[in-house]
């Protein structure tokens, strides 16, 4: 696959390149040295470009086309995955995902929105977009877990739940309120990790938990940062301001105390090393489930509760 | 003489005024009746000729479900803090403050508690004069208070939706207020404590998406434009035009969302005999 590189990413790739071509033309002189030094120029540069993102940058990462989706963290961090299918109502969206797996030795259900990489199998996934029937599966899997005392992880990744006539037909927005009310008091731990666009609706329809992870390159808001700009600014033309004032980086949403925790990822982004990523994801999971197997379920319930509740900002 | 002569209407712009328009006479936006206002009012906002219901306010609804004189607001002074210090073309400070000018209201939802045909009962109101009945901190706030209240009082619930979604100023904690109303109504659920939801003119996007579909019984108002994605977002996402009656009450209680649609003027005695028979 061709490599994508970001506009701000140019520098670093530029960087990269002329090393290799050292390394390339070099059969018989001796460039360690040099090499060495660029080596050392590339890696302070990349610190320094992605120490001071804009908040719109993040959002490029968060939507780069080489960037891990839910299958690849269920591939690298469980064992033992079967997926599962369908809503038993109307279909199986290939939107959403889920099944269970193990995450060492501990069995869960996992359930995350599934992008594409290429166009085919992006029409295949519908982009990421979930119809109701997803949600409704995504629900049944959550109930499932619950019967059997399993706990659920949620990975959140999607430009938005998909606006279709069919969509509206078979109720998209009953679809999402359900999933809201019902993952409110699932008797079982809920674990939600942003792992790259969270879009609104579409996102949280999946996204009700006892802990809010979110990685380190995501961002999480009402709306696309485009979508804002062409409805507040009445122009597509002011995204990079409507991402900043919209505050949707994972530090932004740790202030704001909706997220519980930031997920590092490696240099450069999840997709520089997603065996790291994956681990790293892993082993934040595994802490959190640890924390939250000790509560009883109704405990868990009323926390959950008192969570969501005390989200927002207002004067008496 | 013409050469091209139009065979159709206008192309319908679909945005018109449907607000009452300052002054005695008015114009019924759906058959183009002149009607006197006092008229109207009379008809509890609806078009005598054609049955067109005009997009009302809380102070109207409250009037037409409680008995009189037995209403009383709560926390009607709460107001939005501008948790983002969010500026787009202009500051959300300063787009509260005029809107609170301009309209009276503090937000989006005005909720108290009455008697409606003698039966104590809660209602939450929305009004979609403030900012298009946009869904933020207040909203979600005064939801949780008022299902509280419920809780309290033993008392049946009714939220009154009018809104084109979450509030966009206030970003993730508009979206989050959707979880948060969501999960304080299945608390009330397990209370075995009613829920209607009303549905009226229009709801969509993320208000759609929480409260206004979870009601123990959907109820509608005719011609209500009820959906999740607004009609406009899908027409350009699919590139088609929209069915006759897409996305109106109608068309939800065909596909199997709404429970009942009811006239303004059944309103009161409906959902009275609805709660008399689950309570």
């Amino acid at each position: 696959m061709a490599k994508v590189v970001l506009e701000f990413e140019r520098p670093i790739y530029e960087l990269e390149q002329k090393i290799d071509e050292i390394k390339n033309l070099s059969d018989n002189v001796d460039v360690t040295d040099e090499v060495k030094t660029l080596e050392k120029k590339v890696n302070q540069l990349r610190e320094n470009i992605f120490s001071n993102l804009t908040r719109w940058q993040r959002v490029q990462l968060a939507r780069h086309p080489e960037r891990p989706y839910t299958l690849d963290y269920i591939q690298h961090m469980t064992t033992d995955f079967v997926e599962l299918h369908g809503d038993r109502f109307y279909g199986d969206d290939k939107a959403i995902v889920g099944g269970f797996a193990k995450l060492d030795g501990q069995p869960v259900m996992i359930i995350g929105q599934q992008k594409g990489r290429d166009t085919k199998s992006n029409l295949y996934r519908n982009f990421g977009m979930p119809n109701p029937e997803g949600y409704r599966k995504a629900l049944r899997f959550m109930k499932l877990a619950a019967k059997f005392n399993k706990p659920v992880i949620t990975l959140l990744d999607t430009p938005g739940a998909y606006p279709g006539i069919e969509a509206e037909e078979r109720g998209q927005a009953e679809a999402i309120a359900r999933n809201l009310f019902e993952m409110s008091h699932l008797p079982v731990p809920i674990i939600v990790v942003i792992i790259g666009e969270g879009a609104s609706g579409g996102a949280l329809g999946i996204g009700v938990g006892d802990r809010m992870l979110m990685l380190e390159n995501t961002w999480y808001s009402v709306i696309a940062p485009e979508s804002c700009s062409s409805i507040l600014w009445k122009s597509w033309d002011f995204k990079e301001q409507a991402a900043e004032a919209l505050r949707l980086t994972a530090t932004d949403l740790l202030e704001q105390k909706i997220v519980d925790r930031i997920i590092p990822e490696p240099l450069g982004g999840a997709h520089r090393n997603l065996q790291q990523a994956a681990m790293i994801l892993k082993d934040t999971l595994l802490d959190e489930l640890k924390a939250l197997s000790k509560m009883k379920p109704d405990k868990l319930i009323e926390k959950r509760i008192e969570k969501f509740c005390k989200m927002g900002a207002w004067n008496e | 003489m013409t050469w091209f002569r139009r065979s159709k209407e206008n192309i319908d712009s679909g945005n018109q005024k449907k607000e009452m328009p300052e002054g005695m006479w008015t114009k019924c936006s759906s058959c183009g009746e002149i009607l006197h206002k006092g008229a109207v009012e009379q008809n509890l906002w609806v078009c005598p000729k054609c049955g067109f219901h005009f997009r009302i306010g809380s102070k109207e609804y409250f009037s037409i479900l409680f008995d009189e004189g037995t209403f009383k607001e709560h926390d009607a002074k709460m107001t939005s803090k501008d948790p983002l210090n969010f500026v787009d073309t202009k500051k959300y400070k300063d787009r509260i403050k005029e809107t609170i000018k301009k309209t009276g209201l503090h937000d989006a939802i005005r909720y108290g508690t009455g008697k409606m045909n003698k039966r104590e009962t809660v209602i939450a109101c929305m009004d979609f004069a403030f900012i298009g009945g946009s869904m933020g901190s207040v909203v979600g706030e005064k939801i949780v208070r008022a299902i509280d209240k419920s809780m309290k009082l033993k008392a049946p619930l009714i939220i009154i939706s009018a809104s084109g979604g979450a509030r966009m100023m206030e970003a993730a904690y508009s979206l989050m207020q959707l979880a948060k109303t969501s999960a304080k109504l299945a608390q009330l659920s397990q209370k075995k404590i009613p829920y209607i939801s009303l549905m009226t003119d229009p709801t969509t996007g993320g208000t759609t998406a929480s409260y206004a579909m979870l009601g123990d019984i959907n109820v509608a108002e005719p011609g209500a434009l009820i959906g999740f994605a607004g009609p406009r977002v899908i027409k350009q996402t699919i590139g088609k035009d929209l069915p006759e009656g897409f996305q109106r009450a109608e068309f939800l209680l065909e596909k199997g969302f709404v429970d009942v649609v009811v006239p303004r003027k059944d309103l009161k005695t409906t959902i009275s005999n609805l709660l008399s028979m689950m309570n």
